[in-house]
């Protein structure tokens, strides 16, 4: 597998030739999204606690456990993610297009960035990835 | 592992340290006073910083007489990295599943 910076940063766009209502359906019905994600007792409520679980495997109890942030039907959806030891964020974007809908999905382990007391940190976290590279690039 | 990662992630998750972290990568070794001089914050605000960084593996220090110089680890991200390729596999995975599922969905 290739990596760039836009891998590095869990950025993943998507032109899908469906309406945003069907593809959010997808995203935010639970029998749904266990055919495609993982087995959930999603609610599409703000502030809902559930877990996404699969197969148990060495080192993991295949549980994710999750909280819902942000409701926007058809347009934004997005929750919490908690493995691994690991605070992340999901957030899902579906913009209609001529032909369907461009999903776009972000998964970041910060949250927002706060305000930045330290000059030259006006940059956000995705440029800091998109750096990464580089930076190991140049260690060998 | 998950240890390593969970406090390289805490340690990044600021705006500041980040910046700290990458001026240290991108211009080497500097002083705690080097880096106040330029940051805009407190020289004890600097040294909290680089000491979470410290914690983390991200920065190594050395003394020199009253001066403590800061340099970058950046191989200390590896956890970051293996993070975001394994969730990028992940994720490119579940969409190709999701796309199948859209094409025998109702309309």
């Amino acid at each position: 597998m290739t990596t760039t910076p836009a891998t590095r940063s869990v950025l993943i766009e998507r032109e899908l030739p469906y309406p945003p209502e069907k593809v959010w359906r997808a995203l935010a019905q639970g029998s749904l999204i266990k055919d495609w994600l993982m087995d959930n007792d999603f609610q599409p409520v703000v502030g809902h606690k559930f877990q996404f679980r699969s197969t148990p495997v060495p080192n993991w109890n295949g549980i994710i456990d999750a909280e819902v942030l942000l409701v926007e039907p058809p347009s934004k959806l997005s929750y919490t993610w908690g493995a691994f030891g690991l605070g992340t964020i999901v957030a899902w974007t579906l913009t209609p297009t001529a032909s369907g809908t461009h999903l776009r999905m972000e998964q970041s382990g910060f949250g927002p960035d706060q305000d930045a007391a330290y000059k030259g940190a006006t940059y956000g976290w995705q440029k800091f990835i998109g750096n990464l590279e580089r930076l190991v690039a140049g260690l060998e | 592992m998950r240890t390593a990662a969970d406090t390289l992630f805490k340690s990044l998750a600021d705006p500041t340290r980040r910046a700290l972290f990458e001026r240290l990568s991108r211009d080497g070794e500097q002083t705690v006073r080097m880096l106040t001089d330029t940051s805009g914050v407190s020289q004890p605000a600097v040294s909290k910083h680089l000491g979470v960084l410290k914690h983390a593996g991200l920065v190594r220090s050395r003394h020199t007489g009253r001066e403590t110089h800061y340099s970058a680890q950046p191989r200390a991200l590896a956890p970051l990295i293996d993070w975001m390729n394994f969730y990028s596999r992940f994720w490119h995975n579940r969409l190709d599943r999701l796309e199948d599922l859209l094409k025998r969905m109702d309309p």
